[in-house]
This record gives C-alpha cells, sequence and structure tokens, in this order.
C-alpha cells in the first residue's frame, strides 16, 4: 500500500481495497494460531490517541498492535495535556518529537486526523473523526461481508438509521461503492444528510467506478430493504430526540427499527450487521441482533485482523501470506 | 438610496491628510459623476480641485505619471473588522488601516465586535482618536446596536450618533429577537443611521461550520443553509417596512436572499445590502480541497476557507455579480476579518471564521470582471460611490471640493498573493499562493500618497 496515512476510504482504490481484505484473510489465520504474536511492527511505536471515548476500536487496535510486536501507548483526553488545554497542534508536535512510528486518532472534530496528518511524518490512522470517517470500520464491514458472502460487488447493502451523524456510515458508502456493491442510505428526514449520495456519485464517476445508481436515498425502510444483501442497523441515540430531529423512540424503531417482520423482506440469508454500540429494541430487535442471520459478533473479531492488516501494510508490508 | 445631499461630515478623524499633487495621464473612472476618460486630476490640500485635461498643479505639487493606468476614487469598505479594542493581535488600527490602503481602500468603517464593545461614547473616541494618530486611511465606526453586543437591550443609540457613528450592527451576531429588532429600525429612526444586519438564524446554524450541500454531507461538517439567512432577511424586510427604517443588510451569501431584498425594494421599502469579494468569487468546493478539484490549491478541511456566512456554491456566486450588476445588492465590502495564527492553526470545527480581505478585494473582483461578470465601471461604482451613498459618507467622488482621496491601479498587473507580505496582521486568506490579474499601484488619501507600488 503506498500511501502514508488511511484517513477515509474515499481516495482508495479497488485494488487497495482488495490487497487490505486479502492481508486481513492472512491476519486471521495468525489470529487462529496458538502464539498470536508475529513480529513485524517490533520496535515501533504506536500511540493511541484517543479524543474520544471508545471501548471497542481502542482495544481492538491496541491488540491489533500488540499482536503486531509494536510498542503500544495510549493517550486519552482526560488525563493528559489535553486538559490543561494543549491543542492538538501542540500534542501532535509532542508525538512527533517524541518518535510515534504511527497514530492512531479518534478525535470529535470532522478533519482533524487530516490536520494532524498533514503536520506528522508518522503515518496516521483515522479511528473515527466527528460524522466524517472511520475508515476501518468500513473495512472490517467490507470483510465480513465478502467472507460471509463471497463477494461484494453487485451486492445491495441497505444502511439504516441515523446517517447525518453517522461516520461508518460515511465511509462505509465509500468502501462498498468502490467494490462495486450498490448501496441505498435509509433514515427519517431529519437524519439524512442532504447531498451526501450526490457527493458519492460524483466522486465514484472521478474514480471511474462506473456501477448504475451506486447510492440511492430512501426514507422507506421496506423499499431499503427490499432484495438487500446486507442490512446494516445504525446506532440512534436519545440525545437526538432532545434535539427536535425525532418525535420519540419509540416511533423510530416501529417505522424503522430492523425486527424480524421487516427482515424477512431482505433477500434470504441477507446479513444483519450493526457497528455497536447497540440500542437494543430501538434501531434493531434483538431476535435479530442475536439471530442466525447476524454477523455482529464476527465485525468485532474481523475488527482486530483488519487493523493489524492496515498498520502491517502502512509499515511498507506486502500483502498475502508472508506474515 | 440615501440622498448624498445629505452625506455625513465628519469632523475630527480626517484633518491629518492635506496634500497637495497632479495626477496626469490616467483613465479616469468616477461613476459618480459618469466620468470616464484619459485625463488629470489636481488635488490642493487634501481635496479635489479640479478635474480635466491640464488640470494645474499646484505649485511644488508632486505631478503623478498616471498614463496606462485607471485612476479612481478611493475605495470605501462598509465593513471592516480592525480588531482594536481587545483583539491587537489579530489587528490594530494602525495595522488594519495599512492593509486598507494597500488595498485600495481608502475609508473603512469600522464593525463594533471589539472588545469592548462599540456601544458607548468612550469608545467611540478612542477609535476616532487612535486611527487620527496612527490610521492611514479614514476611519468611520459603527456602533453595536445592542448593549454589548448582547441582543437583549439596546445601545444608547443617539448617544452613538453623536459620537459620529455612521451606522449601527452587531455584526458576527444577528438580532434574532424580532421585537427587539423591530425597536431597533424604529429608533434609528431619530438618527437616519442604518441598521445592518447580520441575518443568521441561529436556531438554524447550531454548530454549523461550512454551507450545508453535498461538500458538508462529504466532509461531515455541520451545515450553514441557505435559508438561516433568507428567513432573517425576509423578517427584517418586513420590519424595515413597518417601521419605515434603513436596513443594510450585510455580507448576502445565498441566491434566495435577493429575492427578498428585489421585492422589499419594489415596495419602496429602504434595504440596501452589500457583497464579499469571497462569496462573488468562491465557492463551497474549495472547503472540499483536493477532493473536489484536482486542481485545488489547499487541502481538504483548510480552515482558511471558514467564514461566516460560509462560501456557498456556484449558482450564488453567479447571482452575486448579477445582483450588483441589476442594483439589488449596492456594494462591495470586504468583511475584511483577520485572525492570529491560533485562531485558525486548528481543527475546522475550533477555528475561527473570516478571512483578511483587504488586501486581496480588488484582485477578487477584476477576476469577476475578466471573467466577464461586471463591467470595470460597475465594479468601481460599487467599490466606490455606490457604498459611500448606502451610509451617507462624503467619499466615493472625485467632484471637486471632495477629499482627494484616489486609488490608482493597473487591472492587468498579475501577482501572486503572499500573506507573509501583508500590511494587515491577518494571513489568513485561502488566496495564499493564487494568481491575481489586478493590482493597486497607488493610493493616495488627502492628496498624499500612502501606499506605492510604482517603482
Amino acid at each position: 500500500m503506498r500511501r502514508k496515512d488511511v484517513l477515509d476510504l474515499d481516495d482508495f482504490t479497488a485494488d487497495e481495497l482488495r490487497e487490505v481484505l486479502e492481508t486481513t484473510a492472512a491476519m486471521k489465520e495468525v489470529l487462529a494460531r496458538p502464539i498470536r504474536r508475529v513480529p513485524p511492527l517490533r520496535g515501533k511505536t504506536i500511540v493511541n490517541c484517543f479524543y474520544e471515548a471508545s471501548t471497542r476500536t481502542r482495544v481492538s487496535f491496541e491488540l491489533a498492535a500488540k499482536n503486531l510486536s509494536a510498542d503500544v501507548v495510549n493517550i486519552t483526553a482526560s488525563g493528559s495535556s489535553v486538559e490543561k488545554g494543549e491543542t492538538l497542534v501542540d500534542t501532535t508536535r509532542t508525538l512527533q518529537a517524541l518518535g510515534a512510528d504511527m497514530v492512531i486518532m479518534r478525535h470529535g472534530a470532522s478533519g482533524a486526523p487530516y490536520l494532524v496528518a498533514r503536520e506528522l511524518e508518522a503515518s496516521v490512522i483515522n479511528a473515527g473523526d466527528g460524522w466524517h470517517a472511520h475508515p476501518t470500520q468500513a473495512l472490517l464491514d467490507l470483510f465480513t461481508v465478502q467472507s460471509r458472502l463471497g463477494s461484494i460487488e453487485g451486492r445491495r447493502v441497505a444502511i439504516i438509521g441515523d446517517i447525518l451523524h453517522s461516520r461508518v456510515a460515511r465511509s462505509a458508502t465509500w468502501g462498498f461503492t468502490t467494490l462495486g456493491a450498490q448501496v441505498v442510505l435509509c433514515a427519517p428526514p431529519t437524519l439524512l444528510p442532504i447531498g451526501f449520495a450526490d457527493a458519492v456519485n460524483t466522486g465514484l464517476r472521478a474514480k471511474g467506478i462506473v456501477t448504475a445508481c451506486p447510492v440511492t436515498v430512501t426514507h422507506d425502510v421496506d423499499e431499503a430493504l427490499r432484495d438487500a444483501d446486507v442490512v446494516m442497523a445504525l446506532r440512534v441515540q436519545r440525545e437526538r430526540m432532545d434535539s427536535g430531529l425525532l418525535p420519540s423512540l419509540r416511533e423510530y424503531s416501529r417505522e424503522w427499527g430492523i425486527t424480524r417482520e421487516r427482515i424477512a423482506k431482505a433477500r434470504f440469508g441477507a446479513l444483519v450487521m450493526h457497528p455497536g454500540p447497540m440500542n437494543e429494541g430501538v434501531e434493531i430487535s434483538p431476535e435479530v441482533a442475536y439471530g442466525p442471520q447476524s454477523v455482529i459478533e464476527a465485525q468485532v473479531t474481523n475488527g482486530v485482523a483488519v487493523r493489524m492488516a492496515v498498520m502491517y501494510l502502512l509499515a511498507g508490508g506486502r500483502a498475502g501470506p508472508a506474515v | 438610496m440615501s440622498n448624498p445631499n445629505n452625506a455625513i461630515r465628519l469632523a475630527g478623524a480626517h484633518g491629518r491628510f492635506l496634500g497637495s499633487l497632479v495626477i496626469r495621464g490616467g483613465r479616469v473612472i468616477d461613476p459618480a459623476q459618469g466620468i470616464d476618460a484619459i485625463t488629470d486630476i489636481a488635488i490642493r490640500d487634501g481635496f479635489v480641485e479640479a478635474v480635466g485635461v491640464g488640470a494645474d498643479a499646484p505649485p511644488g505639487a508632486q505631478v503623478i505619471d498616471a498614463r496606462g493606468l485607471i485612476v479612481t476614487p478611493g475605495f470605501v469598505d462598509l465593513h471592516t473588522h480592525l480588531r482594536e479594542p481587545g483583539f491587537e493581535y489579530r489587528e490594530t488600527i494602525a495595522t488594519g488601516t495599512a492593509a486598507a490602503a494597500a488595498g485600495g481602500f481608502t475609508t473603512v468603517c469600522a464593525m463594533p465586535n471589539t472588545e469592548p464593545a462599540i456601544d458607548t461614547t468612550a469608545v467611540v473616541d478612542f477609535i476616532h482618536d487612535t486611527a487620527r494618530r496612527q490610521g492611514s486611511v479614514r476611519v468611520y465606526v459603527i456602533g453595536a446596536i445592542t448593549r454589548g453586543r448582547k441582543g437583549k437591550a439596546l445601545a444608547d443609540l443617539v448617544e452613538l450618533a453623536n459620537a459620529g457613528v455612521v451606522a449601527y450592527s452587531d455584526d458576527g451576531d444577528c438580532v434574532t429577537d424580532s421585537a427587539l429588532m423591530r425597536n431597533a429600525l424604529a429608533y434609528s429612526r431619530t438618527t437616519g443611521r442604518p441598521v445592518v444586519q447580520h441575518a443568521e438564524d441561529r436556531a438554524l446554524t447550531t454548530g454549523a461550520q461550512m454551507h450545508e450541500g453535498s461538500v458538508s454531507a462529504r466532509l461531515g461538517l455541520p451545515g450553514w443553509p441557505r435559508a438561516a439567512e433568507e428567513v432573517i432577511v425576509a423578517r427584517d424586510c418586513e420590519l424595515a417596512a413597518l417601521t419605515g427604517a434603513h436596513l443594510h443588510v450585510a455580507h448576502v451569501s445565498s441566491a434566495g436572499t435577493l429575492d427578498f431584498i428585489r421585492r422589499a425594494r419594489s415596495r419602496g421599502v429602504h434595504v440596501t445590502a452589500e457583497v464579499t469579494p469571497h462569496h462573488l468569487t468562491l465557492t463551497d468546493a474549495l472547503v472540499g480541497g483536493h477532493w473536489w478539484s484536482a486542481t485545488a490549491s489547499l487541502p481538504a478541511y483548510d480552515t482558511r476557507t471558514k467564514v461566516n456566512p460560509p462560501l456557498r456554491e456556484t449558482p450564488d456566486s453567479l447571482a452575486m455579480a448579477a445582483g450588483l450588476r441589476d442594483g439589488v445588492i449596492d456594494c462591495i465590502a470586504t468583511d475584511h476579518a483577520p485572525h492570529g495564527i491560533t485562531d485558525k492553526h486548528c481543527e475546522y470545527q475550533a477555528a475561527a471564521s473570516g478571512i483578511s480581505n483587504l488586501e486581496t478585494a480588488l484582485g477578487s473582483v477584476l477576476a469577476v470582471v475578466h471573467a466577464g461578470g461586471l463591467t470595470l465601471v460597475e465594479a468601481i461604482a460599487a467599490l466606490t460611490i455606490r457604498p459611500a451613498r448606502v451610509f451617507g459618507l462624503a467619499a466615493g467622488s472625485l467632484l471637486p471640493g471632495m477629499a482627494g482621496d484616489v486609488t490608482i491601479l493597473d487591472p492587468d498587473r498579475e501577482w501572486c498573493v503572499d500573506p507573509a507580505q501583508f500590511r494587515s496582521k491577518g494571513r489568513n486568506t485561502p488566496l495564499a499562493g493564487h494568481l491575481l490579474r489586478g493590482q493597486v499601484i497607488q493610493t493616495i488619501v488627502g492628496g498624499e500618497v500612502i501606499c506605492d507600488r510604482s517603482a
């Protein structure tokens, strides 16, 4: 992979995505060994820089880095000089001076990792920035779908929930469409970002990807589910109700929640995904979340392998089973 | 339109500039007098004495050879953030007026979002006094509409007018309370000074970082919809109709806003409007940087693109030029908003809004002229007599007896924007590194050459 940073999937080619997925398969094989540790990042320092609360993503990156024999340092916004008012640019310069080889960054402000990547010689992996992007989450979604369904091209992926505030939806949309899938985004009108489908469709044409209608938008959940091979539910937060975007979670769950009755409208055997954490009974019912079509736990497991693959490739490793 | 015969003449601030000189052989464009001809201008003791071929040089006066150049009245900016008092690290009256001179502006109107806000006579006096001692150009003061610019209670509007403010504004913040805005407009009739509204319905722009559209959707930045401007302008037009007062709409950014202004005007409501150079020439695509255009000079999320109201889309910027042509928009105003490095070198969402504009304004406006969006005469009018008339300032024309404020420019001289060379402390411009065509050669205030690039 010839790039310094992984900030989003919008600038990935299909070949680059395939390289990551192939390498992830090799990392899965490493994870199946009795001793999961391999040496490619020995002596490298990886800084986990989390300005926003996160459990699964931070732990997933930490495990991935340790499995690759890197030294891992965790910085969280509380308990660091960030609390003393240190700016992001200051922190970045400090990381540079301390010799970090790779920085994993989670930040509440969209675009913050781009600022850091411009300042820093080290590689930056975006672990989620504001509403904008979460590329490793999207990569693990791609890997999960590829390994369960065998292919991504030509599949129909329904992403249902709070699209407006979702970095997962944005990155997943770029990832799936770049590999030739169609994505349908479904939400109440107040939770859909105006113009996003246009932006992606235009961006895909610029990349030379010519799928018919790669991204469409609907408010009708039944229409979104029709012929879907993959159904991804997104978390809907209680605060959306307080800010007037939704009348009530009850109404949301009745009109847009993924229930057993609704999932029957998708293609037989369609995969059910969720980036977590779930509001069971709101955007997804427990019998779907834990039912036979759910791959939600596999997503978490695959997350470690995908992050190992991304770090390995960024550090100069080559695709394939050579680890 | 205000009656130019009622022009305000302020005592004080401008006694310093009392030079004499003659400018020979330039193409003089003075839209106020309908002059567009190769001719001469004589300035004696600070005031225009004569315009015409062979106009006499006062004995011993400097002679400026303007052959091949364009000679216009000094530019007038109705919307300048000089930052002093309170934010001297961003700009001072000295540096801001030096930047104005460098950009061809001989008159600027200082916005009151200082610290303290310009809501008392003491602060007005301080600015007049500092400008007299340290200023490179003429400075008029805009007073706050509300006490402390807090949007709760009216400032002492008559007292402020008596101290010399030429307009009222809470710029940076919108007067959102409809009753308060009605009262401000009604009360302003006692002084005849316009009420300048920063039209932004805050409830629609909570957390907003840029124009709401496909670029903001892609970048995951909260959007500032056009409607947030339009609803306030629609409301304020009705309040201006109700009160008979003069409403001036600051920095129009949305094409739809023009429809409301046009409609109010057609009913005889006294509404004027301004547009900035950046809303005439730049769009939200710039915020998307390289992603949006392979030729973009900026990366995505470059905070130098952050400005309030935000850069909008191409149909909006085209509508702004059309609005200037047909008169719905009265004039160009820079909204010069200098910031310190730390205000901009941070996350997009943490960055301050604003562009340091005085020194690139002419180049931006001429880009519209070169592209055929405005004639040169229309552009010069929008920088001189038209803004002067909006605030009733005795400026913007070379009529004999007027102040001898002149801008000499070369509309074709190409130059690369290098913010390190700015006179302004604010280096925050998305045009850094851009090639502009059109540069100020000399700026003359009261017959004194304040800025000179003729060498």
